[in-house]
């Protein structure tokens, strides 16, 4: 019980995460690849409610970076003149989840000034819209592979621990064989067998098909276990003994039983990919430019300049950081429900 | 008593031999010593450089990798050098030379007198078997090429003890400048492994030091594989400063090996090295913004003689390359060609690769190069209408959606591979990915490891379209003639023409012929004009930038001296020197 807003707190903030991710579109003012050559590592724009004179303003509003002259990257605001933040501006054209054609964003500053909440890189892009343009890859490749791996786990532990004998015995070495691999060498061998000119889409799914057919080993074992213990239950038994065939008994009696284990791995493969996604693509393995991903978006910080001049670079690393906390508070949070804490 | 000098002599050389570490040794009568004009220094001190890899070999004939030239060229000196400040040709183990009326004969007059840095003597007979070694076909020297004039080798024939002459088949333009790094090699260690045929394998980098000697201001002393090289003084150096000491001032060079260009900014920040050279612009301003409390100071010399350019694959294609042949029909169209030239935004180049520490480029001859850069070469601004009205006469058009379509219908994409280890080229690529978005070109940049970049641009053809980097070795317009050549070995945009491929290549052919054996400068100055704009107007190189030559060093080095030639910086080591104190700011504009 203890436990109950911290999980809550958790869940919202994973769902409200994951809507802004999935309407990027209507949420950020701005398209990730548009470059912006007179901003280059343009600090967060500030978001003012007092102004120069000291009026307060309900309406938060804006000041336009200027480059400060004969230097490097380095802003001011323009102080002469304000532009209020608005929400639902027109801006560019978008389709919101792939159909409604609409020009409505969120919120966003009337040209020519411009508003970014996160900075901007090395090209003038927009930092923030990049950041949830990205999470759109970086999280679905996280779902989908934790879908595939948890799929394969569950088949070859079902079939492994309802048949036992040499099914099972071989099942379980390949297990081992796919546990003990270095995952992380495994994919840069994987990826570098790979055309190098392919698609975006293509690469995105290669990404995935490969990091969750890695995954499935531990969850295949742990679902192995469940359906050895619920096979030789007294029910189960009966039911054969009434003429139940192997398909009926194993919905009927022993899957249910994966359920709950299968909700853990989820919330811990989901982080976990995620993360995964983000190494391949910070070793330049991932989507390729202008696509934004997590990864891509870190990558830039291996620069030693980057590192150490622009704190606003590692905005993507806080969104990962938060992404992998509310997942593991969630597994937690099954793992308690099942246990019957909560 | 004379008895007793000779012990005393004796035990000299001894301690000499023994600790190795010698002092610059006296001057001798009838050593025909160089003087400088530089600074007069202070002995003593270790300059630490760092290096990105590990030389491969100190062998001056085999070596072909920038790290190994670096460290050879400390230990080795030619006869004839190319002044890196001045950019202009100085004796320098030769003390004179002169050229017959014809422009074929070269007489060279050696200093007398002067040492290798084991002690032995150096004279006609160690010049005529570096030659021999140079051309000799089995060796495989890379600077073969060079000696090679109108297809036939120069001749080398010795007077006397301390004359050289040099026969040309042909007049030669500025043939002293081929002397320039020709490393002089003693033939008293050399001729025996030579005539055994081992050449290639001689001064490897664990040979001993003592079976090494060279001309150069320094000599090895010990190589720490992974680690470090450390050079010491040579006591026979046969320059001095206006004072009369021998350079050079410093006892020891030391090459340190580290990874890459941040790792070489951490330690050159941590004062764990004295000078760093090569900077990229986002690191040189990184570095600048402290450098007055960290005690050093950075220097922008102006745009370097590399030029950046983007370049498309012309080549005859190998087999299974059907998908790049059709794009092909593209790259050879000359407006398309045009077309992407005029939709680059250069300026932007300029500004978010280089920081604006660079200058945008038209042609393959840098501002920088006042004496050969084409003064009326066009520079036209970046002009999209342009390209779309060029593309049109083409035959391409578009697609409602804005995509661009050949005369097929087909849509125009490809792909560009940039070298993983430069940033700023793939940072290039990104922005041109962005321009020629704008004309409905869909555009992929594809970063690959330097050497699958190589081999597919001058190997296996397997390529769309590269950016890539070249010159910056000297200011001539003669080491050029391999890219330019239609047979040339760096002619990429379509390697091993064996008759040029196109009326203008063979224009170029002609020019570049004809500037080689021109003697006068203002007429081959006109040539090569022709050359660039020739080639500026059918744009096989479509020119994006060239850097600055960016570099920084501690306030304590004296005669610091940094020139946009390569070596940028250590180019005069042996006059370099340690400022007592805290120093005042080292030569030339910070």
């Amino acid at each position: 019980m203890r436990n109950k807003p911290r999980i809550v707190a958790a869940l919202i903030l994973l769902l409200s995460l994951h809507a802004a991710i999935l309407l990027a579109k209507f949420v950020t003012p701005y398209d990730p690849a548009v470059q912006n050559r007179d901003f280059p590592f343009a600090p967060p724009t500030r978001i003012h409610f007092v102004d120069s004179r000291g009026h307060v303003h309900l309406r938060p509003f804006v000041y336009q970076w200027k480059a400060r002259p004969d230097t490097f990257n380095e802003y001011d605001e323009a102080r002469d003149k304000s532009y209020p933040v608005r929400f639902f501006i027109q801006g560019p054209e978008h389709k919101l989840a792939g159909l409604l054609r609409s020009h409505v964003h969120l919120f966003g500053v009337e040209d020519p000034a411009q508003i970014f909440l996160a900075g901007t890189d090395a090209y003038g892009r927009d930092q923030f819209s990049r950041i949830l343009y990205g999470g759109q890859v970086s999280l679905a490749a996280g779902l989908l592979a934790t879908v595939i791996s948890l799929f394969l786990g569950l088949v070859v532990g079902c079939i492994s621990g309802f048949y036992g004998r040499w099914i099972d015995d071989s099942a379980m070495r390949l297990v081992e064989l796919f546990l003990v691999l270095p995952w992380l060498y495994f994919l840069l061998a994987v990826r570098s067998f790979l055309p190098l000119h392919i698609s975006p889409t293509q690469t995105f799914f290669l990404l995935v098909t490969v990091i969750g057919t890695i995954g499935w080993a531990r969850p295949a074992r742990l679902v192995r276990g469940i359906v050895l213990s619920a096979k030789s239950r007294n029910y189960v038994i009966a039911s054969r003994g009434f003429g139940a065939s192997d398909y009926y008994m194993l919905r009927r009696h022993v899957l249910p039983h994966t359920y709950g284990i299968l909700l853990t791995q989820a919330a811990l493969l989901v982080p976990q990919y995620v993360v995964a996604e983000v190494t391949l693509s910070f070793l330049g393995l991932g989507l390729s430019e202008p696509a934004p991903s997590w990864g891509n978006l870190l990558a830039n910080l291996q620069q030693y300049n980057v590192l150490v001049s622009y704190w606003w670079m590692f905005a993507p690393a806080l969104a990962l950081v938060i992404v992998s906390l509310g997942y593991l508070q969630m597994a937690n949070a099954v793992q308690e429900l099942q246990s019957g804490s909560i | 008593m004379h008895r007793w000098r000779s012990v005393a002599t004796l035990v000299l050389v001894c301690s000499g031999a023994c600790f190795a570490a010698l002092g610059p040794q006296p001057v001798l009568r009838g050593e025909d010593l160089q003087t400088t004009d530089n600074q007069i220094g202070r002995y003593g001190g270790t300059l630490i450089v760092a290096q990105r890899s590990e030389p491969k070999t100190l062998n001056p004939v085999i070596a072909a990798d920038a790290p190994s030239r670096e460290v050879i060229g400390r230990l080795t000196a030619d006869l004839i050098h190319i002044n890196r400040a001045s950019q202009q040709t100085e004796p320098a183990l030769a003390k004179s030379w002169g050229i017959s009326k014809d422009g074929r004969i070269f007489t060279i007059k050696l200093r007398h007198g002067l040492r290798f840095s084991d002690g032995q003597p150096f004279n006609a007979d160690d010049v005529v078997f570096s030659f021999q070694v140079y051309l000799d076909e089995k060796v495989h020297s890379s600077q073969r090429d060079l000696l090679v004039v109108g297809g036939k080798p120069i001749e080398v024939q010795k007077i006397d003890q301390y004359m050289v002459r040099f026969t040309l088949s042909q007049p030669y333009a500025a043939a002293e400048r081929i002397f320039d790094s020709l490393a002089m090699m003693p033939r008293h260690l050399l001729e025996k492994p030579y005539k055994e045929g081992q050449f290639a394998q001689v001064w490897a980098l664990t040979t001993s030091p003592a079976e090494m000697a060279g001309m150069g201001p320094f000599r090895m002393k010990e190589y720490v594989p992974g680690q470090k090289i450390v050079l010491e003084r040579n006591p026979y150096y046969w320059k001095a400063d206006q004072s009369k000491n021998r350079l050079p001032y410093l006892d020891e060079l030391a090459f340190l090996f580290v990874g890459n260009e941040d790792a070489q900014v951490i330690r050159f920040q941590a004062g764990e090295t004295d000078i760093i050279s090569r900077l990229s612009a986002d690191n040189y301003a990184l570095l600048s913004k402290d450098a007055a409390s960290r005690g050093t100071a950075f220097f922008d010399l102006g745009p370097s003689l590399e030029y950046d350019f983007l370049v498309f694959n012309l080549n005859d294609l190998k087999k299974d390359t059907d998908n790049i042949a059709a794009k092909q029909a593209w790259f050879r169209e000359v407006k398309f060609r045009q077309a992407v030239s005029s939709a680059i935004d250069r300026d932007s180049i300029v500004k978010l690769v280089y920081a604006g520490h660079g200058a945008a480029l038209w042609g393959n001859v840098s501002p920088s190069n006042k004496q050969w850069v084409d003064q009326v070469l066009p520079h036209p601004p970046r002009s999209l209408e342009r390209a779309r009205e060029l593309l049109k006469s083409a035959g391409f058009a578009w697609r409602a959606d804005g995509a661009l379509l050949d005369r097929q219908g087909k849509v125009v994409e490809f792909s560009i591979i940039t070298s993983t280890s430069n940033a700023q080229r793939t940072k290039m690529a990104t922005l041109i990915q962005d321009d020629l978005s704008k004309l409905g070109m869909n555009v992929h940049v594809v970063p690959l490891e330097f050497r699958a970049v190589l081999d597919r641009v001058f190997q296996t053809y397997d390529y769309e379209a590269s950016i890539m980097a070249l010159g910056g070795g000297d200011a001539d317009p003669n080491p050029e003639m391999n890219v330019w050549l239609s047979s040339g070995g760096t002619h990429l945009w379509h390697l091993g023409e064996s008759t040029p491929a196109t009326h203008w290549e063979a224009q170029i052919d002609q020019l570049m012929q004809k500037q080689m054996v021109q003697l006068k400068y203002k007429e081959r100055k006109h040539l090569y004009d022709q050359v660039q704009e020739t080639v500026a107007a059918n744009v096989p190189f479509i020119f994006l930038a060239t850097p600055d030559v960016l570099v920084g060093a501690t306030r304590t080095l004296g005669n610091f001296k940094p020139a946009i030639l390569d070596p940028n910086t250590l180019w005069n080591v042996e006059q370099l020197y340690f400022l007592p104190g805290n120093g005042t700011p080292a030569g030339g504009k910070p």
